[in-house]
C-alpha cells in the first residue's frame, strides 16, 4: 500500500449508501484529495492506496448527531467520577495520547474510540453560550473527528424577553449574533421555560404554563425558536429536549410539542456546494426531538410505569416534519448529564446517587449524575425496551437516528450492541430473558418482528443524522464531492447470520478500516493516523440596523452578567480547522464565499 | 509448598508499583523470569531485580506448581512498594517488615501477613481471602476507590494495632477487625459486612451507612447525630464474633434516608 498518495480506492465492497439509493451493490469507491470522485486516471490508480473490501460491508463514515463529548458538564462528569477512570486506562502509543474514562472518557480517548468504531463526525448536543469557550477548547483537543456544537437557547433571557414581546425579528437577530459570537452550529432547546424556573426550585409541567418573571410558555418558546430557525434558514432544524423529560406519562407532552412546529417550512438557506446525491440531501423536518426514549414514557408513576413509545410513534408515523434520535439504553454504567437541571434533581431524589447542579447565569442550567442501568431493575428494563421501540415502531428509518444520548442512556461504545438489537429479534429476545419481566410486559417490544437491514442501519447511523443536521452536503454518503469518510466492516451481507449476535456486535465494534478524508485512521480498532478534524459552525446574517438595535438591548442587560461584554465572544483561535457556514447571506456578498 | 524469597536491595526513592508480586504470577516461574517481571517506578518501567534479590532455593519451579502452593516471603523494608498482592486469588505473601500502599487491592483469595505496618488503601475493594497486619494500618482500609461507594465485598482484614480514617468506606461485605483504635469516619457509606473496633473511635462512625454492622468496644468520642438508639444488648453475637458485656444498639444513618438499615453497637459506660 502506498500510504503517502492522495488517492484511495476501496475495491469490491458491498456498498450501502442510502442517500444515493445504493443498497449493497458491489462497487469501488474512489477518493482523491479527501473527496469522493467518480473515477481516477490510470496513473492515479497505480499510485492509490488500495483497500480490498471483497466480501465486506462499505458504508459512509458514521455520523453522531447527538452526543455529549465537550464542555463544562462533560468535564464535571469526569471530575466527579474518579471511579469511572481508574479501570479504563488507554496507554499512549507512538502516535496517540494516553487517556482514561469509561462513561466519560478524556477528549483524546473519545476521539480514538469513536474513530476505532467507524465514526468520523460527532456533534456536541448542548453548549451553553457562557461555556462555549470550554466546549471549543475540548473540541479543539479531540483528535480525528469533525465536530460542531448546538447552542442551548430555550431558557435564554434575551430569547424569552423577545418572544414574550412577540419580536421574532430581534430574536432572530440575537440568535444570528450569538451563533457567530460563540461559533455554534444549531439551536438546542432544553426543557423550555422549565430550566429558568429551576432557579426558584420549580419547573413547568405543561406547554401552556408560563414561567416565573418572564411569563413565557414552553409552547411560545418552541414555536418562536423554530420560526427563528427557519427565518434564518439554518442547516439543521430546532433540536428539542422536551419538557417533563424522564417523567412517567410524558409521551403526550412530547407529541404535543412536536405538533407545535407543524406547518412550518423547512428552509436551509446555507450557502454551500452540495455533493451529488440521488435522494434529496436536504432536511425535511422542522423539529428534531432529542433522545426520544426519555420522552416516551407511559403510566402515571413509577409503580404503573410503562412504554409510551407506541403512542408517540403513531403520531410520528403520520407526519413528515419530525426526526427523532433514540437515546437508547444499552445497560451498564452511565453518567447522566443535561441542561435540564430540574430533571436531574428528580433523578437524584429517585436514586440518591452523586449529583452536581449548575446554573448558567441568564442562559440555562445543567445537572450531572452517576447511574448504572441494571437488567434486574424493572424501570431500566422498560427504558431498554423503549429505546428500541422508538427506532422500530417508527416505520420510516428517515425519521430516526440511533444514539444512546451518550453518556446518558449509555456510552457510545455500546452502539454496536444497540445496532445488533435493531437488526436481530433473537438478540432482543435473548436480552429480554436476562431482564426484569417488565421489559416485555410493559412495552410492545416483544411483539415487534422488525429487523433492520444493513441499508436501514446505514440510514440511522449515517445518512439520516447527516441529513437531519444539514451536514449531508458533505457527510453521510459517498456521492461525488462528499468527504472521503468510509467505514469498512468485516461483514459479508450475503452470509450474515442474525443469530450469531455476539459476532455481529464484535464486527460492528471493530471495523476493518475507518477512513477519514481518504486516509486510513483506524485499522481493526487500532488508531494508525491522527489527523485534525474540522469544526463546523454557522454564520447567519440579518439586517445590520436590526442587529444594532438588538445589540443595544444586549449591552443594556449585560450588567447582569459576571463577564464583561468584550470577554463574551469565543475568539477564532479557539477553533482548529474552522468551517464557517454562511447562512442567510445577502446575495451580493455570496460571490466571495468559498469553502 | 514452594517459598520464593524477595530480599530488598536497599532503600527505595520514588515509590515502586509492584502488582506483579503475587503468588499466582510467581507460581511455576524460574528465578530469571521472576527477576525480569516489570514494575513501574515513576514513569520508568524496570525489572523486579532492580529492587530485589530473588531466591528460589526453597522452591522447585515447575510448570505444575499451583498458585495455592506458592508463598512469597519479602524481607527488608518495602514500605515504598505499592500494590503487593493486587488481585491475588490464591497463595500466601508474608512481609517481614512494613508494606506500602494498596496492599492486597482487589484481592480475591489467599492470604497476606505483614509483620510491621501497612500503608493506606490496604485491602481496597477486596473480594476474598485474608489480610493480617501485625502492626498499624493507615487510612482507607478495605474501602472503595475514591468516588465509588462499593468497597470491600468479602474476605477478612485483621489489624493488631490501630487504624486511621475512613476504614471500611463503602464496605459491602466481609469483615474488618481492629484490635486497637480508629480515627474518623470508620464505616462511612457502609452497606454490609462487619467492622469490629476493639478500641475507641474519634468521630463520624457509620456516617451515611445504610447497612451492615459496626461495633466499637470502647468509646466513640463524638457520635454521629444521625443514629437512633434502639435498645441494649448483653453479650451480643455478631456472626461468630462474641461481644462481652452490655452494649447500646443504634440504627442509622438517618442523615442519609428515612429507613436506614445500618446497625451500630457501642459499649456502655
Amino acid at each position: 500500500m502506498a500510504a503517502t498518495t492522495n488517492t484511495t480506492i476501496i475495491r469490491n465492497g458491498y456498498v450501502f449508501d442510502p442517500l444515493n439509493g445504493i443498497n449493497g451493490d458491489v462497487s469501488d469507491i474512489f477518493i482523491k484529495d479527501g473527496k469522493v470522485v467518480s473515477c481516477l486516471s490510470s496513473a492515479e490508480e497505480r499510485d492509490a492506496t488500495i483497500i480490498d473490501a471483497t466480501g465486506k460491508t462499505v458504508m459512509p463514515g458514521g455520523v453522531d448527531s447527538h452526543s455529549h463529548v465537550a464542555g463544562a458538564k462533560v468535564n464535571t462528569g469526569r471530575l466527579m467520577r474518579p471511579e469511572d477512570h481508574y479501570k479504563s486506562v488507554r496507554g499512549k502509543t507512538q502516535i496517540t495520547h494516553s487517556g482514561s474514562g469509561y462513561t466519560v472518557p478524556s477528549v483524546y480517548k473519545q476521539g480514538y474510540d469513536y474513530a476505532a468504531m467507524g465514526y468520523t463526525t460527532v456533534f456536541e448536543a448542548a453548549m451553553p453560550p457562557l461555556e462555549a469557550r470550554h466546549t471549543h477548547e475540548e473540541m479543539r483537543s479531540t483528535p480525528i473527528l469533525d465536530m460542531g456544537a448546538y447552542m442551548v437557547l430555550g431558557n435564554n433571557w434575551f430569547i424569552m424577553r423577545y418572544l414574550k414581546e412577540g419580536d421574532l425579528e430581534k430574536a432572530a437577530a440575537y440568535v444570528a449574533w450569538m451563533m457567530r459570537t460563540h461559533k455554534a452550529y444549531g439551536i438546542k432547546c432544553v426543557n423550555p421555560a422549565g430550566v429558568e424556573n429551576w432557579g426558584w426550585a420549580k419547573n413547568v409541567h405543561g406547554l401552556d404554563e408560563p414561567n416565573i418573571h418572564f411569563e413565557v410558555t414552553p409552547r411560545e418558546l418552541i414555536r418562536g425558536l423554530a420560526q427563528v430557525n427557519e427565518m434564518l434558514g439554518l442547516p439543521m432544524s430546532l433540536h428539542l429536549h422536551a419538557n417533563n423529560l424522564g417523567h412517567p406519562g410524558n409521551w403526550e407532552i412530547a407529541r404535543d410539542s412536536l405538533m407545535i412546529t407543524s406547518g412550518l417550512d423547512a428552509k436551509n438557506k446555507s450557502t454551500l456546494e452540495w455533493a451529488e446525491t440521488r435522494e434529496s440531501a436536504r432536511r425535511r423536518q422542522t423539529v428534531y426531538l432529542a433522545h426520544a426514549q426519555f420522552s416516551a414514557y407511559g403510566g402515571t408513576s413509577w409503580r404503573d410505569f410503562c412504554s409510551g413509545a407506541p403512542d408517540l410513534a403513531k403520531y410520528i408515523n403520520q407526519v413528515d416534519d419530525v426526526v427523532i434520535d433514540s437515546g437508547s439504553v444499552p445497560f451498564g454504567p452511565a453518567t447522566t448529564m443535561t441542561g435540564d437541571g430540574p430533571a436531574q434533581h428528580d433523578l437524584y431524589m429517585l436514586t440518591g446517587q452523586k449529583w452536581s447542579n449548575c446554573d448558567v447565569e441568564m442562559e440555562c442550567g445543567s445537572g450531572v449524575l452517576s447511574l448504572v442501568y441494571l437488567k434486574s431493575s424493572p424501570v431500566h428494563s422498560v427504558q431498554w425496551a423503549i429505546g428500541l421501540e422508538v427506532m422500530l415502531l417508527i416505520d420510516d428509518p428517515w425519521k430516526t437516528i440511533m444514539t444512546t444520548d451518550h453518556p446518558n442512556g449509555g456510552i457510545f461504545t455500546s452502539y454496536p450492541q444497540v445496532i445488533t438489537w435493531l437488526m436481530s429479534k433473537k438478540a432482543r429476545d435473548d436480552t429480554a430473558k436476562e431482564c426484569h419481566k417488565w421489559a416485555y410486559d410493559k412495552s410492545s417490544l416483544g411483539s415487534v418482528d422488525r429487523e433492520m437491514s444493513l441499508y436501514e442501519i446505514a440510514v440511522v447511523t449515517r445518512a439520516n443524522p447527516a441529513r437531519t443536521i444539514g451536514m449531508a452536503y458533505r457527510k453521510g454518503h459517498l456521492g461525488v464531492g462528499a468527504d472521503g469518510d468510509v467505514t469498512v466492516y468485516d461483514i459479508n451481507p450475503e452470509k450474515l447470520n442474525l443469530n450469531e449476535t455476539a459476532a455481529l456486535t464484535a464486527k460492528l465494534a471493530r471495523p476493518d478500516y475507518t477512513i477519514k478524508d481518504g486516509r486510513i485512521v483506524a485499522r481493526q480498532g487500532e488508531i494508525v493516523a491522527v489527523p485534525e478534524g474540522r469544526r463546523y459552525y454557522c454564520r447567519p446574517y440579518v439586517d445590520e440596523a436590526l442587529e444594532k438595535e438588538m445589540l443595544s438591548d444586549v449591552k443594556d442587560w449585560f450588567k447582569y452578567y459576571t463577564v464583561g461584554f468584550a470577554n463574551y465572544p469565543v475568539p477564532d483561535k479557539y477553533l482548529k480547522n474552522p468551517v464557517a457556514i454562511p447562512v442567510n447571506k445577502p446575495q451580493e456578498a455570496l460571490a466571495q464565499v468559498r469553502r | 509448598m514452594a517459598e520464593i524469597l524477595l530480599r530488598s536491595k536497599g532503600s527505595i526513592g520514588i515509590t515502586v508499583e509492584a502488582e506483579v508480586i503475587r503468588p499466582d504470577i510467581f507460581a511455576g516461574k524460574k528465578r530469571e523470569e521472576i527477576e525480569g517481571l516489570i514494575v513501574w517506578q515513576g514513569a520508568r518501567q524496570l525489572a523486579l531485580a532492580e529492587f530485589f534479590d530473588v531466591d528460589v532455593s526453597r522452591a522447585r519451579p515447575s510448570e505444575e506448581m499451583k498458585p495455592e502452593e506458592t508463598s512469597i516471603i519479602i524481607e527488608g523494608d518495602v514500605s515504598r512498594v505499592k500494590r503487593i498482592g493486587q488481585g491475588m486469588k490464591a497463595g500466601r505473601i508474608m512481609v517481614c517488615g512494613s508494606a506500602g500502599m494498596h496492599l492486597g487491592f482487589e484481592m480475591a483469595g489467599g492470604s497476606i501477613l505483614v509483620e510491621g505496618d501497612a500503608g493506606a488503601w490496604t485491602g481496597m475493594e477486596m473480594k476474598g481471602g485474608q489480610i493480617h497486619i501485625m502492626g498499624n494500618g493507615a487510612d482507607h482500609i478495605g474501602s472503595s476507590y475514591r468516588g465509588s461507594w462499593r468497597g470491600m465485598t468479602g474476605g477478612e482484614i485483621l489489624i493488631d494495632g490501630n487504624a486511621r480514617s475512613q476504614l471500611g468506606g463503602g464496605m459491602v461485605g466481609g469483615r474488618i477487625i481492629i484490635a486497637g483504635n480508629v480515627e474518623n469516619f470508620c464505616g462511612i457509606r457502609q452497606s454490609g459486612g462487619l467492622i469490629l473496633v476493639k478500641g475507641s473511635a474519634v468521630r463520624g462512625v457509620g456516617a451515611e451507612m445504610n447497612g451492615g454492622t459496626i461495633a466499637v468496644c470502647k468509646a466513640i468520642k463524638q457520635p454521629s447525630p444521625g443514629f437512633v438508639e434502639t435498645g441494649r444488648e448483653e453479650n451480643a453475637k455478631l456472626g461468630d464474633v462474641q461481644l462481652e458485656g452490655w452494649y447500646a444498639r443504634f440504627t442509622g444513618d438517618y442523615a442519609l434516608g428515612k429507613n436506614p438499615k445500618g446497625t451500630l453497637y457501642c459499649k456502655e459506660g
